[in-house]
């Protein structure tokens, strides 16, 4: 129709609310299911993990401050951010995965539901995983469940945007801060997911999204002091084990999860148990 | 003229004449006490007297109790409704509260606490965690846990020295109630009490198999640990110990759930209830000789009351009577074995040399047995051993604050993170200061509170999973949606 030179857009890493390239100055090729060259996005190194990391603990305290409505409110506008762009990741999907119109369509839909969805749990969670405990003693008792602090999580090949906002969302939920390493072979919907994020008053550095190879940084997820839990959902299970091991140095809690589920959210919550005494 | 009379206790000893200890035992293994291969001495660490000989469980012994709770599991105790087991753990509820005097006299004489802690709190919540747990046995799928729980199998439990009861009331009850069967390794120091629930277990007619008790040492609770028979493993113990199981389980399917070392904070805030606030103290350290987890073995004083506390405690300290243990009138009673107390004592001669200033009331120690002073260390930094690692006895480090800020930022900077407590009589700032810190369990204006309704856990490296409490039963049921 036009002889128009588009303009290709440079997908670069998502960290601490900015978008930085890859310290290490790598990329790798990405072609679509033809076969024909669609990007070079960023190889994440070990470096800007630790970078990722820096930035997510930082966001830790105010996003666990953050009031369960108002985390609530930025989920759902994360939702609506997608919403709008829906035509972008349908194509951007249908391009690099060969998923038929229909099929990239639904994971969308589903995608933005999703994140409806979680934005309702927000102010819910604790209501659920929560408890007051009748002590046999004259003291106030109650449990309530907390978020665990910085999470790392591995992302599942496919499907490459529902598998990653199904990973990031219920972190997120409780006030947890996540760094997500995207689908290898389809990272292009992560990153275009993160200008979602950029432009949804999320806080910067909450979510933290890398590309990249997995066998290269899920060690180092696992080994970081200063992460606190791991989702290895991306992993395959013969994986599991040198990842538990390195994990065990700071006692990770490491799950890998079926479906969408509140247990997703619980599983990176902390509970703690409060006393105090009744009397005059 | 001096008009203050002092009066001197008489001593109140507990007798021994309630408690049967035979010469030798053997392992509880398919209803049945197996005479064991080798033998290794438990004694009275107050006095080094040998109590007796019990059984080293090796490799034969291990697969055996396997093998019997597998059995238990498949032909009896998952096919039993939830209201029949939960009856049986009524039953053990009930012995046990039958047999208390007995069960607080051997746990004092085995490991050295106070008669007045094994037969105040130790035995009777015990007790409590099987009645309570029984409850649940037919109510699961109310738990909020998913819609048909199911329980995990095997389940292999390995407990400490410090509460030996009730430590292993903690594992077996829940255990039992989601429908489990147990291998249980009590502690090498403090095997004795778990041997008389075995008789508990029988006077209950528990199906054979159902628990199944092995004494020994590490290498008994690393053939638990490796086991290829056994489903979940349930820890309570040091943080160096939780790695090395984090990590051996690590290749295989097993669910673990650990309860690990603490360094707790003891925060007083300057408008705390100074006397209520000094008794708080002394129990949150001295209680169980500071053989605690969760010990408030780090006091944070703001400094405006600093000098008023410290001048305070240490009075409050002199009047702590320490000696035997059956003495019902003794309130720190003896380390628990001669291991324990060189860590102790390595401990406490580092805070010397890091600098911190040592104190101590004057006691008139027992010559023999393993004794060591009530002590506190002030001038003490967060960059000392004694403010970082886990002391696990009667030695409190005392640092000071400006700023509630300052406050939490001490608090939180250590990598365990299993309890805290907090003193003030201003309720918005005691529940802030909750929210503030990254501790399983929060004690405001009380310390070492325990109730079977009440989860305990912790974050960080203190551990994985809650025991007690609704959230506790989740450790002994199958992961509704995660592996």
């Amino acid at each position: 129709m036009s002889n128009r030179i588009d303009v290709k857009k440079t997908y670069k890493l998502y960290i601490n609310g900015a978008f930085p390239r890859t310290e290490s100055g790598r990329t790798y090729e990405v072609k679509n299911a033809k076969g024909v060259f669609v990007a070079n996005p960023c190889l994440a190194s070990r470096k800007d993990l630790r970078d990722a990391v820096v930035a997510a603990r930082a966001a830790h305290s105010g996003w666990n401050k953050a009031t369960a409505y108002n985390r609530g409110q930025i989920l759902y506008r994360i939702a609506e951010m997608l919403e709008g762009r829906r035509a972008q990741f349908v194509e951007e999907i249908m391009n690099v995965t060969g998923a038929t119109k229909a099929k990239a369509e639904k994971e969308v839909t589903d995608s933005v539901d999703r994140l409806v969805w979680y934005a309702g749990w927000t102010d819910k969670i604790a209501s659920l995983a929560g408890s007051t405990n009748p002590v046999a003693g004259p003291f106030y008792n109650f449990t309530v469940p907390e978020s665990m602090g910085v999470v790392a999580a591995i992302a599942p090949e496919s499907p490459s945007l529902l598998g990653l906002i199904d990973a990031v969302a219920p972190i997120i939920t409780s006030g947890n801060t996540v760094i997500v390493l995207a689908s290898t072979k389809a990272p292009l919907s992560a990153m275009t997911f993160a200008e979602v994020l950029a432009t949804s008053d999320l806080p910067a550095g909450v979510i933290n999204i890398l590309t990249g190879k997995k066998e290269e940084l899920a060690p180092w997820m696992a080994s970081h002091m200063d992460i606190d839990a791991l989702d290895i959902t991306g992993l395959k299970g013969k994986q599991f084990a040198d990842i538990k091991v390195a994990g065990a140095e700071n006692l990770k809690r490491i799950y890998s999860f079926k479906s969408a589920d509140p247990g997703r959210i619980i599983a990176f919550m902390e509970a703690k148990t409060v006393w105090h005494p009744i009397g005059l | 003229m001096e008009t203050t009379m002092t009066f001197e206790y008489a001593p109140a000893p507990e007798s021994r004449a309630i408690v049967t200890i035979k010469p030798k035992y053997g392992h509880f293994i398919g209803g049945k006490f197996v005479a064991g291969s080798k033998h290794f001495p438990t004694i009275n660490p107050a006095t080094e007297e040998v109590l007796s000989q019990v059984a080293l469980a090796g490799k034969a012994e291990v697969d055996a109790a396997v093998k019997a709770a597998r059995k238990a599991y498949t032909t009896t105790w998952s096919k039993m409704s939830g209201k029949e087991r939960g009856k049986y753990l009524y039953r053990i509820a009930r012995i046990m509260q039958e047999r208390a005097r007995e069960f607080a006299v051997l746990e004092t004489l085995d490991n050295g606490k106070p008669i007045r802690e094994s037969r105040d709190t130790d035995i009777p919540l015990a007790a409590a965690h099987f009645f309570y747990h029984a409850g649940w046995a037919d109510k699961l799928e109310y738990a909020g846990l998913g819609t048909s729980p199911k329980p995990l199998g095997v389940a292999g439990q390995i407990i400490p020295w410090n509460f030996p009861l009730l430590m292993l009331a903690w594992k077996v009850a829940p255990a039992l109630a989601a429908g489990n069967t147990v291998v249980l390794k009590p502690a090498e120091s403090t095997p004795l009490t778990a041997l008389l629930f075995a008789e508990v277990c029988q006077q209950a007619e528990l199906p054979a198999g159902v628990v199944n008790i092995l004494t020994g040492d590490g290498s008994t609770g690393a053939l638990i640990v490796n086991h290829p028979g056994i489903d979940k493993i349930a820890f309570t113990g040091s943080t160096e110990v939780g790695k090395i199981i984090a990590r051996a389980v690590a290749p295989t399917n097993k669910s673990v759930t650990l309860e690990l070392g603490g360094k707790a904070a003891n925060i007083v805030f300057d408008d705390a209830p100074i006397d209520e606030t000094v008794e708080g103290i002394v129990n949150g350290i001295f209680f169980n000789q500071g053989h605690v987890c969760c010990a408030g073995s780090r006091l944070l004083l703001q400094e405006s009351v600093a000098e008023e506390v410290l001048h305070k405690l240490k009075n409050r300290m002199e009047k702590i009577r320490v000696g035997d243990p059956m003495d019902k009138n003794t309130d720190v009673g003896a380390i628990n074995s001669k291991e324990q107390l060189s860590k102790i004592i390595e401990l406490a001669a580092a805070g010397d040399s890091e600098g911190a200033e040592r104190w101590s009331p004057a006691c008139n120690l027992p010559s023999k047995g393993f004794w060591f002073a009530p002590t506190i260390f002030t001038g003490v930094t967060q960059a000392h051993r004694i403010a970082r690692e886990e002391i696990f006895g009667p030695v409190l480090s005392v640092l000071t604050f400006r700023t509630p800020a300052e406050a939490i930022e001490k608090a939180n900077n250590t990598p365990f993170g299993l309890s805290a407590g907090i003193w003030s009589e201003k309720g918005s700032r005691t529940l802030w200061a909750s929210q503030q810190l990254r501790a399983g369990v929060i004690w405001a204006n009380t310390f070492n509170k325990f109730d079977p309704t009440s989860p305990f856990g912790g974050y960080k490296e203190s551990g994985w999973g809650r025991e007690g409490g609704r959230h506790g039963l989740a450790a002994y049921l199958k992961g509704v949606n995660h592996e």
